[in-house]
């Protein structure tokens, strides 16, 4: 391992010019997690309407790796369904604690493959799910809000 | 010798104290040379200290005040005589000083005599005699410092939600000093009529600033208040003299002092260790145990629950004799004072370093004057966590984060620096590796001026 495949280019790119970012309206629910070994912070804001993301927007500091993480989902995440955003996370989640033995799958992944070498410094791998948890704690939350009371 | 690297006067022989830790010869990510500045975090340790545990365990393992037999009687002479010689080294009385498993249960410990006398109190139960200094009151005040790392903030925040007593802290200036001239929140305004304890830091793990912990004991000691010093950085660094201190108690780890991990000390003024409610309970802290109920051992013992650490002990006493042995190459200093003159020129040099690079920014005191050898900074452009991961690299190895400080990082406005601390096995090559790759950092994050 080197630094440079960990720094990949697509990772500094999005760290330096972060699409998405910023906190917008309208959005279903809203989260805020942090990272307490760092102090890394994170809003994320998710927008629902039906099975569609139509907005993840966020603001917050950290480090490259969190930051371009969270550019990076946004890219890919806005604009999918529910459901395909949530197999996008696990299979992302899945290469992070993969200690660097799994294989990333960049269809479903796309640019997120990018942070395939972060699995191989175990310190790291937090910074890059901070986006993804948030977000997956915030649809999470919007999915069970929209969804109707059924009488018992 | 250390010549070459070594143009500062007082220094320690580096070659031959890096000669008794085998880790500093090990390589890392890819065959660089291993250099360790975070011994702030933790030290690393001499073969002395692992030789030590080592004999212990091979030749005298037993439990410890138990049992009649010749190895509990070995293990309980090495156990007590380490209590003796960590005792001398910090100028206290055996009797007072107290094993815990580090500085952070050294400081619980303290803080629950607080909130469990309170608490027996509350409903008439017994106490040891002069306990009602440790009850508190709905309003009584507990005073900190907003320099502190969250072992000595979160317990006494603890103690607040169950007691109702309330938090007040002493600020801290642009400098990295305690603000205690402040009109809002220097000593003066801050401690009061209420004030009943407080603890502080005798050196920041994040500014390297030592306080003055004489003034602000004094402050406390005329309204009646205790004092407890957090020392888990001050120990392991220079010459401690408990009377000048006037502090009341004094906390600190093993394992930052070259020592074992596993081992922490509190020392007390006996006369306080004496009226505290336990803390934790069960075995060997007792006097007598029936089913309606039980009274307590004398101190220390009373707050040494369950069979104690008995090989760490040993080998934090062989820390202590390894410190004290040391002495700088020009034969000028020896033991604790060596070291903190050791420690004082490579801060000194790191310091000087740090501020010809543009984008460094320290955060904490900029020259050496009551400054201990903690130095973190700020690299404009990138964050902690990224500098320290282009340091570690080239092996340098730093801490990076919060250091445990939140409430400090947010006063300078900073979620995260990065940390480099010095110990005896330092040089100032380990500051110029350091330095070159916090240039190499700025250099591949795009950020070099």
């Amino acid at each position: 391992m080197n630094l440079e495949s960990l720094y990949q280019e697509i990772i500094l790119d999005h760290y330096k010019h972060p699409r998405g970012r910023g906190l917008r309206e309208p959005f279903a629910v809203e989260v805020h997690h942090v990272n307490p070994t760092c102090g890394d912070e994170l809003t994320v804001r998710v927008s629902l309407v039906g099975d569609v993301v139509t907005d993840v927007s966020y603001d917050g500091q950290g480090c490259s790796i969190s930051q371009a993480s969270v550019s990076v989902l946004y890219e890919q995440l806005v604009g999918a369904t529910v459901t395909d955003g949530l197999a996008t996370t696990d299979a992302f989640l899945a290469l992070m604690q993969g200690r660097g033995q799994v294989e990333p799958d960049e269809d479903v992944l796309g640019d997120a493959v990018a942070f395939a070498g972060v699995a191989k410094y175990p310190a790291r791998v937090k910074c890059a799910l901070l986006g993804w948890m948030a977000w997956k704690d915030a649809v999470a939350q919007a999915v069970a809000s929209e969804t109707p009371e059924v009488a018992p | 010798m250390t010549a070459v690297h070594a143009p500062l006067s007082g220094l320690l022989d580096v070659e031959a104290v890096r000669a008794d830790f085998p880790i500093l010869s090990r390589t890392v990510r890819g065959g660089n040379r291993l250099v360790y500045l975070d011994s702030g975090a933790t030290s690393q340790k001499p073969v002395q200290v692992l030789d030590a545990e080592r004999d212990f365990y091979t030749r005298h393992n037993a439990a410890v005040h138990r049992g009649a037999h010749l190895l509990a009687e070995e293990a309980t002479d090495a156990y007590e005589a380490a209590r003796a010689t960590i005792a001398r080294f910090v100028g206290a009385q055996t009797r007072e000083l107290v094993f815990t498993k580090n500085a952070t249960e050294a400081l619980n410990l303290v803080s629950y005599s607080f909130s469990n006398a309170t608490a027996k109190s509350q409903h008439g139960r017994s106490l040891p005699q002069g306990a009602e200094r440790f009850v508190l009151a709905p309003g009584d005040e507990i005073v900190v410092t907003e320099m502190e790392h969250h072992a000595n903030l979160v317990p006494w925040q603890e103690v607040c939600d169950k007691t109702g007593a309330v938090l007040r802290w002493i600020g801290v200036d642009d400098d990295g000093r305690l603000d205690l001239d402040h009109p809002v929140h220097g000593l003066d305004a801050v401690l009061g009529e209420r004030t009943r304890v407080v603890a502080l830091t005798h050196q920041s793990n994040v500014l390297g600033t030592v306080t003055p912990v004489r003034r602000v004991a004094d402050a406390a000691h005329a309204l009646g208040a205790l004092v407890v010093l957090d020392a888990c950085q001050s120990v392991p660094h220079m010459p401690i003299d408990l009377a000048e201190l006037g502090a009341d108690y004094l906390a600190f780890s093993g394992h930052k002092m070259l020592g074992p991990s596993g081992i922490g000390v509190l020392w007390g003024r006996y006369d306080l260790l004496a009226a505290m409610p336990p803390f934790l309970t069960g075995g060997s802290m007792i006097e007598v145990v029936r089913m309606e109920g039980s009274t307590f051992a004398a101190p220390p013992q009373r707050f040494e629950a369950g069979v104690p650490m008995a090989a760490q002990a040993v080998g934090l006493g062989a820390a202590v004799d390894y410190l004290e042995a040391l002495r700088s190459a020009d034969g000028s200093l020896s033991g604790m004072a060596a070291v903190a003159a050791h420690e004082h020129g490579l801060t000194a040099y790191a310091l000087e370093a740090l501020a010809e690079v543009p984008g460094v920014r320290v955060v904490g005191p900029a020259d050496t004057a009551s400054r201990g050898s903690a130095v973190s900074f700020v690299v404009d452009g990138i964050h902690a966590h990224d500098v320290g991961q282009v340091l570690d690299d080239r092996g340098v190895e730093v801490r990076v984060g919060h250091h445990c400080a939140w409430p400090l990082h947010r006063r300078f406005g900073v979620a995260a620096t990065t940390r480099a601390s010095f110990y005896v096995y330092n040089d100032t090559r380990d500051v110029d590796d350091l330095v070159a790759a916090v240039r190499h950092a700025q250099s591949f994050f795009g950020v070099a001026r």
